[in-house]
């Protein structure tokens, strides 16, 4: 596991420790570990000298940055108006039957956790999902299957 | 009434001939003034959605008196139907930050940023990478600018101008009460002139061929061109930029599939223009303006579903902050889905219409305050599939 007090310090070297550091910093610890507990956020606090609470405030705002554990792979399936009509339900039920978990759970070897997420802004390439930063557009749910089989082989 | 059939323009994509740098670099010896009036004298007009001329943005910035000033370049593309600001950073990411520093000089700011949305991480790689180049390029041609990438975290209100200051500044992404406007106080409290990627595409572009050339196109209202984020039921969904001024009839023409029932014009904060209001409605800001989004509907598909599945991007979107937006869009949805089971009378759905209307006016931002486009639009044209 990756020493989340470094990479609070890497990151103030890069933004500083104003507030307005704070989303890049909260964005570094997610890239590394997918989520932030509370002891992360009582650190990344102290460093720029916040209380815990704003930046817990923060933090639980945003979609992409989990206060609840999360996965090694995220994956995130669009669900809005096109890639509904695209047919991001069959896409669902496939990576659901595949990783024998419901849209937001996590496997139990804490491999990957499937969420569905508001437009992605592959409208004309739908259904499309994002697996962390990695995006992959027109799916079929045979696709979609033997993609996540590759990251598990990994 | 005037129509134009969808006629095909390539500004913001094309590449050849010019070096963006050098663009910036016969532009900064210009007064700025001039720039400003040059952007006025074009007509452009924000390619965001709300269409707020871009001169007189910049012209407003300009004018504060403030030793600290930013240009934010709005890459939080978020609208349901809309990725054409990604297709733009990803094929010319170069125009993108020329456009940044030509309003950084002519407002006079010394440090521009991209708040890109967090579902277009992947472009970071190359941006960065293209960034260092044009930042060192800007030091050598002695613009006092430089440029950051900053990054959101899958909200879509951050696409609101305020929301994403306070994002930008470590804070929840809530929108503030206006005013002040960005031009007075954005980013840090310091005036901040904020413009779409598309806009700071074609802010780069009337600077390189000037405002003349970009006035031939387009209408009276609707100056220009536009890029359109085309998808649903169309066989050529994608990217396409169009000249302004076409109706939704030419629009539907070239686009549909021969059964086209009506169009989301604007994402799903837009409005949806049935069959029998193809002709008459205009796609501009004269008529209906769009931030890009078209995406179409074809007879098949129930206009409920697309209804519902607004409403619930709505719900989940609203930060909460004001209840107009935070109870009304989940009444709304819970409203439409009551007459659906026939727990509410059909009647209901006029008092479903008032509550829109009160959201319209209450909302504390353009969230709350356009969820009204969409569920008006669709109660009213399509009630019976809405009830049965």
């Amino acid at each position: 596991m990756a020493d989340v007090q470094q990479i609070i310090n890497d990151a103030t070297q890069v933004y500083g420790k104003e507030r307005k550091a704070l989303m890049p910093i909260l964005q570094a610890v997610v890239k590394e570990k997918n989520y932030l507990d509370d002891q992360d956020m009582i650190s990344i606090a102290k460093a720029l000298d916040l209380s815990a609470a704003e930046v817990f405030g923060t933090a639980s705002f945003y979609t992409f940055l989990d206060t609840v554990p999360r996965g090694k792979y995220v994956i995130r399936v669009c669900k809005t108006i096109s890639c509904h009509m695209a047919g991001k339900d069959e896409i669902i039920h496939s990576i659901e039957e595949l990783l024998k978990i419901k849209i937001g759970e996590t496997t139990v070897d804490k491999q990957f956790t499937l969420l569905t997420a508001n437009c992605l802004g592959w409208c004309h390439k739908g259904p499309v999902m994002l697996i962390n930063d990695e995006i992959f557009p027109e799916l079929t749910p045979q696709k979609a299957v033997e993609i996540i089989a590759k990251y598990r082989a990994e | 009434m005037e129509t134009n059939k969808p006629k095909r323009v390539d500004i913001i994509f094309v590449t050849e001939g010019f070096d963006p740098l050098k663009v910036v670099e016969s532009a900064i010896k210009k007064d700025p003034d001039a720039i400003i009036l040059e952007m006025i004298d074009s007509g452009l007009k924000g390619r965001g959605g709300a269409g707020f001329p871009t001169g007189l943005k910049w012209k407003f910035t300009r004018n504060e008196d403030s030793y600290d000033k930013y240009v934010i370049c709005n890459a939080d593309e978020g609208e349901p139907g809309t990725f054409k600001d990604r297709e733009i950073l990803d094929r010319v990411p170069e125009k993108v930050f020329a456009g940044l520093a030509i309003c950084g000089y002519t407002i006079g700011a010394r440090e521009g940023f991209i708040y890109l949305r967090g579902e277009y991480n992947f472009l970071l790689p190359k941006l960065n990478e293209k960034l260092v180049k044009f930042n060192e390029g800007l030091k050598k041609i002695g613009l006092d600018f430089r440029i950051e990438i900053r990054s959101g975290s899958g909200a879509y209100i951050c696409g609101e101008e305020s929301a994403l200051f306070e994002s930008m500044e470590g804070k929840r992404g809530e929108p503030r009460n206006k005013p002040p406007y960005p031009t007075v106080a954005g980013y840090l409290g310091k005036p901040t002139a904020i413009n779409n990627v598309e806009t700071l595409v074609y802010a780069f572009m009337i600077s390189r061929i000037g405002a003349e050339k970009f006035k031939e196109l387009g209408t009276k209202d609707s100056r220009g061109s536009k890029v359109f984020s085309i998808s649903g039921d169309t066989p050529k969904a994608g990217i396409y930029e169009l000249e302004l001024g076409m109706s939704v009839q030419n629009f539907v023409e070239e686009f549909g599939d021969g059964d086209t029932k009506a169009v989301q014009v604007g994402g799903a904060s837009g409005g949806c223009v049935p069959r029998k209001l193809f002709k008459d409605t205009i796609i501009g800001y004269e008529g209906i303006p769009t931030g890009g989004s078209m995406m179409l509907f074809n007879s098949q598909r129930s206009m409920y579903n697309v209804l519902h599945d607004y409403l619930e991007f709505f719900t989940e979107e609203s930060c909460g902050q004001c209840t107009p937006c935070r109870v009304g869009c989940q009444q709304l949805l819970k409203g439409i889905e009551a007459v659906k089971r026939g727990e509410r009378a059909p009647s209901y759905l006029e008092d479903l219409k008032k509550l829109a209307k009160t959201m319209k006016i209450a909302a504390k931002c353009g969230l709350g305050q356009s969820v009204a486009n969409p569920f008006i639009s669709i109660v009213t044209n399509f009630k019976e599939e809405i009830i049965y």
